[in-house]
This record gives structure tokens, sequence and C-alpha cells, in this order.
């Protein structure tokens, strides 16, 4: 649950913070203290933009400005006058502007500063970092220290550890995504009791080498890579990019390092030789959604694409908001229109149609309906040799059907021409050919039976084909054949790539309107952040000179804004609370040492994500136990400074894992093409005007991992909630609290065959009290109290004194989900259990981590 | 006594008050504590949207001069920068198309209304037309998501998600803002809807639409679980709630008031739902008003009584999706149809709200999200063969009630029905007005996101039209 209006509140908090910070002793920071109130209030109108600058004002650049000014009598300065004036007229910003006025405390922040020297200094995200001083000695310490001097000047203190089981689930949700099994907990408590230190050390070690810490990572990434299994918009077809998914697994696991994960998604296709595997990865910017709505307009549509691959890679790489300059230089930021199109130019080299480029359409002879996957060129074939080879021949026998048909062409022409003719002649006996009501009787008055080519000829010959010996067989072994090989391809996907094999140029589009183009660009990146020149042997840049620029050791944004993305995995907030904006709109970092200083660790540590994951999870930090008061609540509402452990509802995708993960349903098979387990009916096909049909998967693929639920892109899985809509770019957590969730986690199937399955797990336990601690204890990673194991055992004698009076609902409860049963339990005595794992799987402690 | 308010109270008298009370209404409050900026003529919203396109030219915008050109060149003055979708954008030919249906100048506002939408003609002299519609998009899903959250491409919150993130709820156990989609019998002129159509964008996820469905439970995950009964659950729910007040002790987290809350509302909503779509309570002669259709679960018809029926009881927004209006290949035969299943239900809905007082504020907007060509798309002398492609530069939509002007005709199109002539109305000057009824400035209602303030009606000035507002 979000608090009311966070971010109507976000201007009174900083400003406030920014009075404690800056006490009369220091000195004011424009960075810290100046900026964000010219750049909230003023800048709109006096910035960056040009064209939309007002009185030839403009306060972003010192030189520009020095005039409003007057350091040694700040109070005539035109400047004050103006923030500080009671004269509608005269008072800036204006009243019309609808922006927040200048409060006082404000404008005497503004008034020492110009006493100050009124100095500038440079936005200090686009400054590269250097390395702070700590005596820390690795990344934990340094953590520590950190977070430590802020609790020394907000006058708070770290809280205790948190106890070893409940770090170890924290950790393990964090890390992997699913809890630790009660036996790991019990051993972890041993052994840090025994241990210490080591057996921290060595549980990361443990979760960070599991296959699943993978998983994890990448559910991640695929929402900032927008990733999903359908295209989107009208048709909403299939594309076949898992392997791409598949791919990033991988990299997580191998433990990639970042600048590497950087430039083989963004430019693979232009390393040496490049493998199959680099071309897979540069299907990242190929995650988007694609338009083929009849009627759309395919250089539109590949604008807009385009548009996406800017916008994405801006925010995943830079925590840069770039969409704005589509169609006007950027308010805030330094970013000119052209930026935005040079940055396009180098995605605009790629041979895609705009709309699709291969349709196919997959019937499997178990499924009651078939699966359209639409692609778009360029794409690779991902397979092995042995479904090559059957490929190949797959597709000979449709060569030599065809060819079978076609040699008989003006045969079956001069007998459809016919057959339609009779049907002229005598609609009565015709209607026995083709009903009325039919598509193709639209064709047979106005068909020009003499030009095979026109368009209702053409269908009506179809027609005839598929109705008449011999063609009728003819056709039916092209089908077949067809059939097959369609089947065969789906098993070799045609992933979607990067590659540039169409040479075009790239003009500002006016407006963001593709139709009406400005002056021509050339790859190029934006002048306010480091140079990247073109080597002598290539005058032209491409993605792989982008990429390399990323990761350079110069380049100020990449380094934190990755370290910050991870932050918030493990923390629930990131430093800076606005991952998607590291502009001078967007927060200032909570602890901007810190951040540095582990920006250029993790860059000089050569990238290494788990080292920087290892030393999070590892510091004092992030042990703190999340058990506070409500005095130290009310001082840090959000926990920005870090003085009590996070405390979060689990990504709804987690929720599922867990659920899975207790009752001992979830399957550990990783990779492959996506797995449709429990949805309610209805809900494609009322998204789909009945073209695409959610057929549920049987077995174990009820319970494979949320990451590889399908995921439509109009209309994301059911049961996930406050998820990132997979359509762009997203890099922010979303947590609210609704009755639909609620009535998700008590009623959706899922948590219910859970909640039966796990409590089949306690039968061979000697009694309701240690089934119910260890119930509570394999959720939460706590033990229960006295007043919690009396409180779970009334609910637990309620449900059995409700259960053995109606024996029938107890019967079918137990029918919930796919999964058997073991009959030798009592029906009344399963669903009591039953009951209590739903509560327990629904505790506030159980959906938090 | 109702057995369930009993429960509810003793489920919250057994708790103190100081965590149920204030976590509950912290889930239902408003996000905007300045909102409304000045009293609301309307307190809630019903968005009849006509998805695919309404032909302005056939149902409102009769035109002479069509009539008389019929089957004549459209004048290439009138063409001139067309930006057509790809379908009509090769066909040289653009023979002007009058409208295939008498019509007739109804009521005392004289609004000229085809024959086609007879319960329309009815009451149009408690409904405020706008002839002057006009936006920019030529495809359905841009022009959808423009019209429904004011952006074309998708991302943004739709409007009401703007409206309950401003105001907050009126009501505990029912969603605020209600989504129910509709398609034409034959599925053969429809559209999809997308998510985003009803989304929350970059607010809370909490504001975005709950789409009720026509099959199944109406809110997804309703229903308990087969075998539960509504006494299991409630006791299942009290010890839960006890169990997250100890948590609450432990940790003081205020989230955890808020839990408790959220899991007690959905134990009032798997009620108040199923009482809501009962409609055994309305009288046969209220049953009639809205057609034969209204007893068929997600019909049209259907959707608008649960309309009114959402809106008596608290729903802030409702926004019905009728799919069907697309009619580009077989407009004198699909037209009709359409006209049918959508004329009775949105007049009824109308009158129904007078009825009970409460049209005064409650504000109806009926529209599509663009019109229709006036010229032909396809064979003008193959009626089984013709129809219109879309068109976004002179449309008509009419509103009713929530401190609109009744009886107003407003703005007018050119001899052709193709460019506006008179009074223009952006569809983002239609968004501030709505935004305008409910008591928000639109200028001010802002979102802070990424760096930037945004607001329903974008960054290209609009206007609020001032002369549909009742006195």
């Amino acid at each position: 649950m979000t608090k009311p209006s966070p971010t109507a509140l976000f201007a009174v908090v900083c400003v406030s913070i920014l009075c404690v910070r800056t006490s009369l002793a220091e000195e004011v920071s424009f960075n810290r203290d100046i900026r964000p109130i010219l750049s909230d209030r003023c800048y709109f109108c006096h910035g960056f933009d040009e064209n939309h600058r007002a009185a030839d004002l403009r306060l972003d650049l010192r030189e520009e400005a020095e005039y409003v000014w007057d350091v040694d009598s700040p109070d005539d300065s035109e400047l004050l006058l103006r923030i500080t004036s009671d004269d509608p007229d005269m008072v800036m910003p204006p009243p019309d502007a609808h922006k927040e006025p200048i409060s006082k405390a404000e404008a005497d922040l503004i008034r020492r500063w110009i006493e100050e020297g009124a100095k500038y200094e440079p936005h200090w995200s686009f400054v590269n970092p250097t390395r702070p001083t700590t005596a820390a000695k690795n990344t934990s310490d340094a953590i520590d220290d950190f977070v430590g001097r802020r609790h020394k000047e907000q006058n708070l203190q770290f809280a205790d550890e948190a106890e070893p089981a409940k770090w170890l689930r924290r950790v393990s949700l964090d890390l992997t995504g699913v809890p630790p099994t009660a036996q790991e907990m019990r051993s972890f408590e041993f052994d840090a009791a025994e241990q210490g230190e080591v057996a921290y050390e060595k549980a990361v070690d443990r979760l960070l080498a599991s296959p699943l810490y993978g998983e994890r990572m990448t559910l991640e990434w695929l929402d900032v890579a927008r990733y999903a299994d359908t295209n989107g918009f009208q048709s909403d077809a299939y594309c076949m990019n898992w392997p791409w998914r598949d791919w990033v697994i991988d990299a997580f696991n191998a433990n990639m390092p970042f600048d590497q994960f950087t430039i083989e998604q963004l430019a693979g296709d232009q390393l040496p030789n490049p493998t199959q595997e680099q071309l897979i990865a540069t299907a990242f910017n190929r995650n988007h959604m694609i338009q083929a709505e009849g009627g759309s307009i395919a250089e539109e549509n590949r604008a807009k694409n385009n548009f996406d691959r800017v916008e994405t890679t801006s925010t995943a790489w830079m925590g840069l908001t770039v969409g704005c300059c589509q169609c006007h230089d950027h308010k805030f930021d330094p970013l000119k229109q052209s930026d935005y199109f040079s940055l396009m130019s180098f995605f605009n080299q790629i041979s895609e149609t705009g709309m699709t480029s291969k349709k196919m359409s997959v019937k499997h002879p178990d499924r009651p309906f078939s699966v359209n996957y639409w692609v778009d060129k360029p794409f690779i074939e991902v397979g092995d040799d042995a479904t090559k080879q059957s490929f190949k021949d797959a597709q000979e026998e449709v060569k030599a059907a065809k060819q079978d048909l076609e040699s008989h062409y003006d045969e079956y022409v001069a007998g459809a021409r016919q057959w339609v003719q009779e049907i002229r002649d005598d609609p009565e006996e015709g209607a026995k050919r083709i009903k009325p009501g039919e598509y193709v009787a639209r064709f047979v008055l106005s068909a020009d039976l003499n030009n095979p080519k026109d368009n209702g000829f053409k269908r009506l010959i179809d027609t005839y084909l598929s109705r008449n010996e011999p063609w009728k067989s003819m056709k039916d072994r092209i089908a077949k054949a067809e059939a097959k090989a369609n089947l065969l391809q789906e098993q070799m996907p045609l992933v979607m790539v990067m590659r540039d094999d169409q040479p075009r140029e790239t003009f500002v589009m006016l407006r963001g309107n593709y139709e009406t183009l400005g002056e021509k660009v050339t790859p190029k990146t934006p002048d306010f952040l480091p140079p990247l020149s073109p080597n002598e042997a290539d005058d032209r840049l491409n993605r792989l000179d982008l990429a390399k620029w990323f990761v350079s050791d110069e380049h100020p944004l990449t380094a934190r804004v990755t370290v910050n993305r991870y932050w918030q995995l493990m923390f629930g907030r990131g430093l800076v609370a606005t991952p998607d904006d590291f502009g001078l709109q967007g927060a200032l970092p909570t602890h901007p040492d810190l951040l540095d200083w582990l920006a250029v660790d993790f860059r000089e540590s050569g990238w290494d994500v788990k080292a920087l994951l290892k030393g999070m999870v590892l510091s004092r930090t992030y042990r703190q136990s999340a058990i506070t008061d409500e005095d130290r609540i009310e001082q840090d509402p959000e926990n920005k400074w870090l003085a009590r452990g996070s405390r979060q509802r689990l990504d709804s995708r987690l929720l599922r894992d867990q659920a899975l993960m207790l009752s001992g349903l979830l399957q550990h098979e990783m990779g492959g093409p996506p797995v449709a387990p429990y949805q309610p009916g209805g809900i494609w096909e009322s998204m789909s005007l009945n073209k695409n049909h959610y057929m549920r998967d049987d077995g174990k693929d009820l319970y494979r991992r949320s990451l590889y639920t399908v995921w439509r892109r109009v209309v994301a899985p059911a049961n996930f909630f406050d998820v990132a809509s997979r359509q762009s770019c997203s890099v922010t957590l979303n947590r609210t609290s609704t009755p639909l969730h609620a009535l998700t986690t008590l009623n959706d199937i899922t948590y219910v065959e859970a909640a039966r399955v796990w409590a089949e797990s306690f039968a061979n336990l000697k009694d309701d009290r240690t089934r119910l601690a260890d119930m509570f204890f394999a959720a939460t990673g706590r033990h229960a109290s006295e007043n919690e194991l009396a409180s779970l055992n009334r609910s637990l004698q309620k449900a059995r004194v409700n259960f053995r009076s109606h024996r029938d609902e107890a019967a079918e409860l137990l029918t919930t989900g796919e999964a058997p049963r073991n009959e030798q339990l009592d029906p009344a005595e399963h669903a009591a259990w039953t009951t209590v794992c739903l509560l327990v799987l629904n505790l506030d402690e159980t959906l938090c981590k | 006594m109702n057995p369930l308010s009993l429960n509810r109270r003793t489920f919250l008298g057994g708790l103190s008050l100081s965590v149920g009370m204030p976590a509950l209404q912290t889930l239902m409050a408003a996000e905007s504590p300045s909102l409304p900026h000045f009293p609301a003529k309307a307190k809630r919203v019903i968005y009849l949207m006509q998805s695919g396109g309404p032909s302005h030219v056939d149902l409102f915008d009769d035109k002479e001069t069509l009539r008389k050109m019929q089957g004549e060149e459209m004048p290439a003055s009138i063409l001139q920068g067309l930006r057509q979708t790809t379908m009509t954008a090769g066909q040289k030919s653009k023979p002007c198309l009058a409208s295939a249906w008498a019509g007739h100048r109804r009521g005392e506002s004289g609004m000229w209304v085809s024959d086609l939408l007879p319960h329309t003609a009815e009451i149009v002299d408690d409904l405020c037309f706008v002839r002057s519609l006009h936006g920019e998009q030529i495809n359905h899903a841009p022009a959808m998501t423009h019209m429904l959250t004011g952006h074309n491409l998708p991302g943004r919150p739709s409007i009401g998600a703007w409206l309950t993130y401003g105001l907050g709820s009126m009501v505990d156990d029912l969603p605020s803002f209600v989504v129910m989609t509709s398609q034409d019998r034959q599925g053969s002129c429809g559209q999809l809807f997308f998510d985003y159509y009803w989304g929350a964008g970059f607010l809370p996820g909490k504001h975005q639409g709950v789409p009720f469905r026509s099959s199944g439970d109406p809110v997804l995950y309703l229903s308990n679980p087969k075998g539960v009964s509504r006494h299991a659950r409630r006791e299942m729910l009290d010890g839960l709630s006890e169990m997250n007040q100890f948590a609450h002790q432990r940790y003081a987290d205020p989230e955890i008031e808020t839990r408790i809350a959220q899991y007690e509302m959905a134990f009032q909503m798997q009620s108040s739902v199923p009482e809501l779509t009962d409609f055994s309570d309305e009288p046969t002669s209220v049953l009639e008003m809205y057609g034969p259709d209204v007893h068929r679960k997600g019909s049209y018809a259907y959707n608008c009584l649960m309309a009114r029926r959402l809106a008596e009881r608290g729903t802030r927004y409702i926004q019905l999706m009728h799919a069907g209006w697309d009619q580009h290949g077989n407009l004198p035969n699909q037209l009709p149809i359409q006209c049918k299943d959508t004329d009775q239900p949105s007049a009824a809905l109308v009158k129904d709200l007078k009825a009970r007082g409460m049209l005064d504020d409650t504000l109806v907007i009926w529209g599509g999200e663009f019109g229709r060509t006036p010229f032909v798309q396809g064979d003008i002398n193959n009626p089984n063969a013709h129809g219109r492609d879309h068109h976004p530069r002179a449309f008509t939509m009419w509103m009713a009630g929530g401190g609109v002007q009744p009886g107003k005709i407003h703005g007018s199109s050119d001899e052709f029905a193709f460019h506006v002539a008179e009074d223009p109305v952006h569809i983002r000057d239609l968004q501030a007005t709505l935004l305008h009824l409910c008591g928000i400035d639109h200028e001010r209602f802002t979102h802070r996101h990424q760096g930037l303030d945004f607001k329903l009606t974008g960054t290209e000035p609009a206007r609020v039209v001032k002369e549909i507002l009742a006195g």
C-alpha cells in the first residue's frame, strides 16, 4: 500500500531534509540544495529548451544568469525579488505556471547561496564517480560505514540483527526468489551459532551458486527489457524470443560481467565472429511490442520500434528519461531533440518491415486450437542439427506436394471457372456448392473468371480445390506436410535479432512525427556525456561503439544506475529513489558517497554482479531486523536512512513461487518455451475477439516458476499483480494493496492447491502443536510465539468442527487442483489443515520479506 | 438484521479501532489532498465507449451536400493533406457516400438523429451533442488510447485512474473504477480491448480499472474455493486478522493495518458483488426499458443496467466498452444491427438515471474514438461490399447530466461532414471538460513521474468547453 501521495509529499520532504542537512555552518551546495529548486520551479521556462524559453533568461548556465543576482547585495538581486514578491505580476514562478510557490526556507537557501558566491556545479550524476574515502576493506563494511555516517547525522542507529533464520529467508527470497526450506533454516540456525560469520558467507555462496539465482535475476531483467511472449496490439500473435530469456538466465548464472552482458545484448552481432548465443543476446532490442494492425502504416511502426529502443536503452543503462526529446529539447536535462534522433540512428540500420515478415500457424494434434506466430525480420533459427534435418526433409515434402498440384495449374483453373459458372447459372443448385452465408459467396458474382489473378477468383479457385477431387487430396497432402514442418519450426524458434542489414539515413522527426523530417543526423552520443568518436578505421559509429561507451571507465551513469537497481532489488528502495530518472528532476541519492563507492567498486571489480550482491546481503545494514516501533517509523517512514531491516510485500510472481515451493509442488526444470498454468477461463478470449485461446498445460508445467508463465502483452497473467506491463521498459517497483490482491491469494487454485498439498506434508508429525509450529516457521522464518500458536490452533479447531459436520464440503475442497491427493488422510482433517495452510500463506509476514 | 453487517461489526469491534478504521480509510482515500479544486457537478461518470468509430455521417451529421453529390468524387480541396489508413490510402476514387437512412430533427433542440436510433431520438432534449470533436489518430488502438488516457502510446493513466487517484473512493465494498466490455453480436466489426485502456499507468496500481467479467466470477477470484462456505471463510479471516494484529504489535509497520483492512474489504466484496449482479430486485418496467438483451450477461444492455446499479452504490467511474462500430466493408447491413443493440439501452440508462434523480450528478458520455469517412470505402455500387474508413477530423459525441446543458448542440462540421466548421472541440478539450465537471482544474491536476509533472490533457493547450456547461 502506497501511503497517500508519496509524490505530492516528495518535494516537501526533500525540502525539509535540505533544511535539516544544511545547518547554518555548512556551505550551501548547488547540487544538493539549489538546483532541485531551480529545476523544479524555473527550468521549465528558463532552462535548456530554447524553444520554450521565456524572457531570454536561462538559469541552467551560470554565465547566462549572472545578471539576476548581486553577490555583494543578495537582497537586491532580481532573482530574490522575484521569488519573494507578493505581487502576482512580479512573482516567480507565476501563478499560471501552476508550480509550487517558493517557500521562505527555500528563498533563504537561495539568499545564502548568492551570498556565498552563487557557485554552480555540474549535475551530480553527469560527473564520473570517484571512490570516496573509507577505512572499510570490503563492500559490506563500506556500506555499513556510509550508512552509519548518515545515522549519526540523523541521530539514528543500526537496529538489532535479524534472527539467523529470518535473514536466511530474506536473502534466499532476494537472491533466488524462493524461500529456504525449514530444514535449511534449522541447519543455518545451528551453523550460525557454531561458526558465526563463516556460516553467513557460506549460505550466500550456496545461494549465488544455485541455478535459481539466475532465474530470479532474470525475472527483474525481463521487466527492464519489456519481454513478453506475444507482440501486443490487435493480433497479439506469439513471437518466439524465449531463447533470449534463457540466454539471460545462463548469463546471470555464469556471472557474466555486466559490461559483457551489456555489449552482447546491444551489439553481440557486431563482435568479431559472433557465436549463436551472442546473436540471440541482441534480441534485447527486439523485445518491444510489434504493431501489425490492419491499416497501420509500416513506416510509422518502424519509427515507434526505434523510439522504444532509444528509450529502453537509455532508461536501462543511463537512468535517463529521453522520451520527451522525441518532440522537443528536454526541459530539464541537457538533452537536445537531435540527441534523441542521433541515438536512434544507432538502431535504425535494420531490415525490419514495420509489420511482421513471417506468419505461421501451428496446430498440435492434441490441442483444440492452433497457435499463431508472427515475427519480423531479421531473425535467426535456433535449433539442433537433428531437428534442422527433419525440418529440411519436411520442407522438401511441402515443395514436392505443391509442385504436384501446380503441375495441373491450367487444368484446375479451367475446372474452377466452370464450377463457378455453373453456380452463377443455377443459383439454387449452386447454393449446395457455396452456401449464401459463406465468406466466399460474395465473390461468386463479382469475380473476374477470365483473370486467375483476380482476388475474388483466386479465393473461389481455392474453395474449388478444397471441395473437389482429385485436388482435395493434393491440397490435403500440402496441408499435412506444412503442419508437420510448422511443428518442427516451433522447435526451432525464430529469434528476432539486431543486424545492420539495411543502411538508412536518420532525420530528426519534427514533433516526433515520422512524416515531417528535419535535419539529418548521424550516430552520436549527447554532448554532456563523455565523448565518443569514431576510430580511424571506421568513420561511422555503430552499436558496438555505443555499447562499449556505456561501460567505459569514463561513463558516469551506467555503473551508478546498475548498482542502484540492484540495491533496490535487495533493499526495496533505491539509493536514488527514482531508478528511472538520474536527471535533474530525479531524486537525489540519499547516500551519494555510498552510491559512488559501490559504482566505482563494481566497475573496478570487473562488473562482478555476484560480488556486488554478496557485499550487500552480508552487510550489517542488510542484516538488520525489521522489528521497530512507532517512533522510529515516524522518524523515517520510508526507511530511507536504513536504520531497520527492509520489510516489503513480495513481488506477486514470487508469492506464487513461494506457495509452490512451500507445498513442494515447484518444478525446477529450467528454460524452454513458456508454459500455461492455471488461469480462470475466458480471460484471453475476452481480450482477443476469440482468436487467442489460453490452452492450459497439464502436469509439471502447472508448477514451473512464474518466470516461465506465458505472458501475453495485452493481458498479463491473471494472478500476477503490481507487475510491470511488459509493454515498455520498467525499472520501478510497484507495491499496492487492494482487495483484489487478497482475493487472488485466498481463492486462486494455485494457492488453494498449494495449501492442500502442503497440508499433507504435516501428517506425519506427532501433534497439532508441532505441525503448527513447523508450518509457521517454514512460511515466515520465525518461531511462533505462544499467542500465535494458540491463535492458529483456534483456527484449526474451528475448521475441524466445520468440516467434520460438512464432510461433503471437505471432499469438495480437496478436489482443488490437479495434483494427486494422499487418499489415506481423513478428508475432514485434511480440509481443516488445508484451511490453516491457506491462512498461513496469507499471513502478512508470509506475504512480506 | 443483515447477517453480513453483524459479522462486519463483530469483526471491526474485535479489532482495536485504531487498527481497522483508519487503515480502511487509507485504502479508500484520495491521494491528492487538494481536490476537488471547486465543487463538482458530477459525482460520478459513466463513459459509454462506442469502440470502432460510429459513423457520425449516418447517425447524427447528415449533409444535404453529400446526398446531392452521392457517388461523385469528394472535392480535392476537401481531401487535401488527408492522412488515411493504408486501407483507403491507395483507393484512387473517393466518392461521396450519403447516409442510406432517413432521419429527423427531434425535440425542442431540433437535433437531427437517424431513424436507426429511435430511442436516442426520444431523449434529445436531455442530451448535449458535440458535432465538432476532432483528433489526430487514424487507427483504433492509438485513437482509443488517446481518448481514454490522453496520449496515443500506451502507458499513461486512464481517465478513471486519474479520477480515483484524485478523488478517492466513495464506497468500501466495490471497486471505484469498473470496466465492462461487450461486442456486436456477429463479432464482425469489433476491435480488441487492451488493458491499458483502463490502466493506472504510472499511478499506483490500485487505481486501475477493475474489469467485470461476463462469464465466471464477475471479479476475478471472487468466489471462495469450492467447499469453502462463507461461514468457514469468515472464521478463517478472523483467525488471519488476529495473527496479523500480533504481527503489527511486533513490527509496528502501518502496512499491516492496511493489509487487515484489505482482507476485510475483500470479504465485503464477496457479498456486495453478487448482490450487485442480481437483477431480481429490478421492476419489470425497468428491465423492459433496457430491452430484451438485459438478461444476457455481457451484453451491452446488461452492462448499461449494471452501470446504473454501480453508480447507485457509489462507484465513481464506470467505463463501458462496446466493440462493433468498425464498418469498413458492410456498413449497410451492419450499422442497423449495431444501432439496434445499443440505442435502446443507452437511452434507457439516461432515462433511468433521470427518473431516480441521479442524472443531475452523473455525467454520461457516449462516443467512439473517431468518426467515419464521408466518402465510401470499397465499391459504392455494391452495398454488400462497402463501408467507411476511420475519420478523426470531425465526429459527434453526446453527453448527458452531470452539469452539462441538456438540449444543447455544440459545434458543426462542414458541408461534407469532413472538417470541423465551427467551435472545434479537441479530445483534450473533452477531457478537460470532464475533469472540470468533476471539480478538477486539469491544469493543476498533475502527477510527478520521471521528473515531469504529467496531466491527463498532456502538454498541448486544452480548454474547458464552457459553452456546454449548464448555467
